[in-house]
C-alpha cells in the first residue's frame, strides 16, 4: 500500500514538474480550454441551437471527430500487435506509450460525444441499474459498452505496467499478457462498431455497405500509426528517452500498406456508386461534385484524395520512408487527410440529401469549432502528462527509493 | 369549408373511451384513469404542500423530474405523481390550467391512417391545425411534424429533345429533361404558391409514418422513444438523451429535434395534453407525429384528419373491419411510401 501512495505521489510530482517548452506547450493548450469554456457554456445554457446543426443535418462536426478519435484509440494496437504477437523488440519496449495514446484518444471521444449529446444531464440514462440500456438493440449502447471497456482496460494494462516498473518487480504475466490480447481484440471491437453505429441505417444509403468496418479499420490503422511516429519523433528530439529506428519504420510500413488499402476501398465504392448512380449515390456524388452549386464539401474531399494519394506514393519510396526527418511531415498530412475522409467526408454527406431527397448545406458554427479545438487541447494535455509520466518510468527517473 | 362534422371513429364501438359509454370490462383501466384525474385535481396545491424544502415550487419540480424512470416502467403510483407535476408546473408556467392525460392504450386498438393523394391539394392546413394541436416551438424555430412535397407534373416535349440526358442522345428522363416527375427525391416543402392547387403539380404529406418495425425505436439507446400497444411511436421526452439516433434512423424524415429552448407562447398553449403526445417539450430532445394521442385514445380524429377541407385524411383502428381506413384498405388503390425500408408503415397512401 506505502508503494501505491509513492507511486501515485512521485508520478504527479514528475508529471507536473517540467521545463519551459513543457509549460509554454501546456499554456498554448490551455488558450484552447479557455474558447472551449466559453463553447460549451453556451452550448450548454442555450442548447444546441448555437451549432450549425439543423434537422435535416443532424451529424456533423462532433460526430466527424468521434468517429475519427475512435480510429486513433484503436490505432494504438498498431504498436501492441507487433510488440506481443510477433515479438518485435523494439515495439515492445514503448508499448505502454500506445496504451497511453489510446486512453488520450479515448478521452476526446468522450468529450465529442458530451458535446453531440442534446441532454448531457441525462447521460446517467444509460448507466446499468438505475437507467435502461436498450441491449444489445442499439448499437450506440453496444459503441459505449466497447468504448469504456477499452479505456478500462488500457488504463489497468498501461499502469500496472507502470507500477511495475516504478516497483522494479516483474510483471505478473498470467495477469498483464491476458489484459493485452484482449485489448489487442478489442481495439478492433471499438472501430468496427463505430461503423456499425452508421452503416445499419438504410435511411442513410450512403452509409449502408458491408465495406464501412473494413474501410474504418484500414484508415485507422494509417492514422493512429501516422500521429504516433509524430508523437515519437517529438518524443526522441525532446527528451532523453530514445525510440528505435526500427519501430518507426515498422509504423510506417503499417500506414503506408493501410493508406493502399483504404485508397482502394474508396475506389472501389466510388466505381460501384458512379457506373450506374442511383439516388442512393447522390451524398457521394454531392461530396465530389457538389450537387447544383451546393459544394461545400467538394474542397474537403479533393484536399483529402491528393494528401491520400500523395502520402501513398511518397511513402512507396523506401529512401523517403527511412528519412526521419521527412516521415513526420509525410505522417501529419496522412493524418490530416484521414481526418477529412473519415469526418467531414464521411459523417456530413451521409444527411445529404435527407431521406426525402432535401440537399441542405451544413457549416460549423464558431461555438462548435472552438468546442471541437478545445477537446483536441484537453486530449493533447491529457497525452502530454501521460507521455512525460510514462517516459519517466521507462528512463528510471521515477523509481520506488526503498528506504 | 372547416366544417368537419365527420363521423368520430369510435361512435360504432362498444368500448368507446368516453366516460360515459364505458363498457363493462375496460372499468379496472378507467378506474385509474379517474383516480388520476383526481390527483391532477388536487394536485396544484397537494402536491406542492408536500414538498417543503424550498418555497420554488417549479425548481422542486424540475428537480423530480430530473430523477424520474423511464416512463413505461413507472409504477401506476410513480406514473400519476409524475403527471401531478407536470401539471402543476405546466399551469403555472403558461397561467391557465393545464391537464396532463395519462390514457393507455385501449385493448383492441391498432390506429392507422390513409391518405388520399388524389385529393390532396396541398393547402397545408393540415401542417398548421397539427402545430396548434401539439405544442410545437413557433417562431423562427418553428417545428412542424407534417411537410407536404410538392411534385411537379412534368411534361414531355420536342423542342426539349436537345436537352435531354445523355446530353447527345436526347433522351428525356421522366418528364421534363432534367426534371423528372414523380419521383419522391425530387419533390420539395418549401412551396409558396399564390393559390393551391397549383396547375401543374400534385401534393404528397408526409409525417411520421407510425411504422410495425420503427428502425427508429431500434437505434434509440436508453428506449426512450418505443411502441406503443396501439401501434403509436412515442417518445419520453423525460428520458430522451438528445443522441438524435433516431433522426438518422428515420427514412421518411419525421422527427425533429428542439435544437433550443421551445418558443410557445402562453396564449397558444394547447392546455389539453397528454403525456406521451403534445405536452410541452423541453430543450435538446426529440419529438414527432403521435397519431394525435391525447385525441385519438378519447375516440376523436386527429387534427390533421379533421381540419383537412378536402377529406383526404382518414384515420381509424386497423383492428375493426367496419373503420374507415380498413374501407379504404379494402377499395381502394393503396402504396406504403418507401415500402422496400421494410418497416412496416401504419400510413398509407391512396387513390380513387
Amino acid at each position: 500500500m506505502k508503494k501505491l501512495i509513492s507511486f501515485v505521489v512521485d508520478y504527479w510530482v514528475y508529471v507536473l514538474k517540467g521545463g519551459l517548452k513543457f509549460y509554454a506547450w501546456l499554456g498554448f493548450l490551455c488558450i484552447f480550454v479557455i474558447g472551449w469554456t466559453y463553447g460549451n457554456f453556451m452550448q450548454l445554457s442555450e442548447g444546441m441551437i448555437v451549432t450549425g446543426l439543423t434537422d435535416q443535418v443532424s451529424w456533423g462536426l462532433y460526430l466527424a471527430n468521434f468517429v475519427f478519435l475512435v480510429g486513433v484509440a484503436a490505432g494504438a494496437v498498431t504498436i501492441v500487435f507487433p510488440a506481443y504477437v510477433y515479438k518485435h523488440e523494439a515495439l515492445h519496449e514503448v508499448t505502454v506509450l500506445g496504451e497511453m495514446l489510446a486512453i488520450a484518444a479515448v478521452v476526446m471521444c468522450m468529450l465529442f460525444v458530451l458535446n453531440h449529446m442534446g441532454r448531457p444531464d441525462r447521460l446517467w440514462h444509460m448507466l446499468p441499474l438505475i437507467g435502461i440500456y436498450n441491449f444489445p438493440g442499439s448499437m450506440l449502447a453496444w459503441d459505449v459498452i466497447v468504448l469504456c471497456g477499452y479505456l478500462v482496460l488500457n488504463i489497468v494494462g498501461g499502469f500496472y505496467y507502470l507500477y511495475k516498473k516504478y516497483a522494479q518487480e516483474p510483471v505478473n504475466k498470467s495477469f498483464y499478457l491476458p489484459v493485452i490480447y484482449i485489448a489487442i481484440v478489442w481495439a478492433l471491437s471499438i472501430h468496427t462498431v463505430t461503423a456499425f453505429l452508421i452503416n445499419t441505417m438504410p435511411a442513410r444509403p450512403m452509409w449502408h455497405h458491408g465495406m464501412m468496418p473494413i474501410r474504418f479499420i484500414t484508415t485507422a490503422f494509417a492514422a493512429g500509426p501516422a500521429l504516433i511516429i509524430i508523437v515519437f519523433t517529438i518524443v526522441r528530439n525532446n527528451t532523453k528517452f530514445w525510440i528505435e529506428d526500427k519501430a518507426i519504420d515498422l509504423l510506417s510500413q503499417i500506414v503506408v500498406w493501410c493508406l493502399g488499402i483504404a485508397l482502394f476501398l474508396t475506389m472501389s465504392e466510388i466505381v460501384t456508386e458512379f457506373y450506374h448512380p442511383t439516388e442512393h449515390s447522390l451524398g457521394l456524388q454531392y461530396l465530389i461534385f457538389g450537387h447544383n452549386g451546393l459544394s461545400a464539401l467538394v474542397p474537403w474531399f479533393w484536399f483529402s484524395i491528393i494528401a491520400l494519394v500523395s502520402s501513398f506514393i511518397l511513402l512507396l519510396i523506401p529512401s523517403i520512408r527511412k528519412d526521419h526527418k521527412k516521415l513526420p511531415y509525410i505522417c501529419a498530412l496522412t493524418f490530416a487527410g484521414i481526418w477529412v475522409e473519415k469526418g467531414m467526408g464521411l459523417i456530413i454527406p451521409g444527411s445529404i440529401p435527407t431521406p426525402i431527397g432535401e440537399f441542405t448545406q451544413y457549416t460549423p458554427s464558431l461555438i462548435e469549432i472552438l468546442n471541437s479545438l478545445g477537446n483536441w487541447a484537453i486530449g493533447f494535455i491529457v497525452l502530454t502528462l501521460l507521455l512525460k509520466g510514462a517516459i519517466g518510468i521507462l528512463l528510471g527517473e521515477v523509481k520506488y527509493a526503498n528506504e | 369549408m372547416t366544417d368537419h362534422k365527420l363521423p368520430i371513429v369510435y361512435d360504432n364501438e362498444k368500448a368507446a373511451p368516453d366516460d360515459d359509454k364505458a363498457a363493462p370490462d375496460s372499468m379496472s383501466r378507467r378506474g385509474f384513469v379517474k383516480k388520476v384525474g383526481d390527483v391532477s385535481a388536487t394536485s396544484l396545491l397537494g402536491t406542492a404542500a408536500l414538498m417543503t424544502n424550498t418555497d420554488d415550487a417549479e425548481a422542486n419540480t424540475e428537480w423530480a423530474e430530473w430523477f424520474q424512470g423511464n416512463y413505461r416502467l413507472m409504477s401506476q403510483e410513480e406514473k400519476a405523481a409524475a403527471v401531478a407535476r407536470l401539471e402543476r408546473r405546466y399551469s403555472a408556467e403558461y397561467d391557465k390550467k393545464v391537464t396532463v392525460d395519462s390514457t393507455p392504450a385501449e385493448k383492441g386498438v391498432l390506429f392507422g391512417y390513409a391518405l388520399n393523394i388524389q385529393k390532396c391539394i396541398g393547402c397545408r392546413r393540415c401542417a398548421k391545425a397539427c402545430v396548434e394541436e401539439n405544442n410545437q416551438s413557433r417562431g423562427d424555430q418553428e417545428i412542424e411534424w407534417i411537410r407536404v412535397l410538392k411534385m411537379e407534373k412534368g411534361d414531355f416535349d420536342a423542342s426539349k429533345m436537345p436537352d435531354g440526358y445523355p446530353d447527345s442522345y436526347g433522351i428525356q428522363v421522366g418528364g421534363n429533361a432534367y426534371s423528372a416527375s414523380g419521383v419522391v427525391l425530387e419533390g420539395e416543402h418549401y412551396y409558396e404558391p399564390e393559390k393551391v392547387p397549383e396547375e401543374d403539380a400534385f401534393y404528397m404529406p408526409i409525417q411520421c409514418m407510425q411504422c410495425e418495425k420503427p428502425p427508429c425505436v431500434k437505434v434509440c439507446p436508453v428506449r426512450t422513444t418505443y411502441r406503443e400497444p396501439d401501434g403509436i411511436v412515442v417518445v419520453d421526452y423525460n428520458w430522451c438523451i438528445g443522441c438524435r439516433m433516431c433522426i438518422g434512423a428515420c427514412p421518411y424524415w419525421a422527427r425533429r429535434f428542439n435544437w433550443g429552448e421551445p418558443k410557445l407562447p402562453k396564449k397558444d398553449m394547447n392546455p389539453k395534453t397528454h403525456y406521451l403526445g403534445n405536452r410541452p417539450r423541453m430543450k435538446g430532445v426529440v419529438e414527432k407525429c403521435t397519431f394525435c394521442v391525447q385525441r385519438t385514445r378519447k375516440g376523436r380524429y386527429p387534427a390533421c384528419v379533421e381540419v383537412c377541407p378536402v377529406g383526404a385524411r382518414k384515420f381509424g383502428n386497423l383492428l375493426d373491419p367496419d373503420s374507415e381506413v380498413r374501407r379504404v384498405l379494402a377499395t381502394k388503390k393503396v402504396f406504403r411510401l418507401k415500402a422496400e425500408a421494410n418497416t412496416y408503415p401504419k400510413f398509407f397512401y391512396y387513390m380513387d
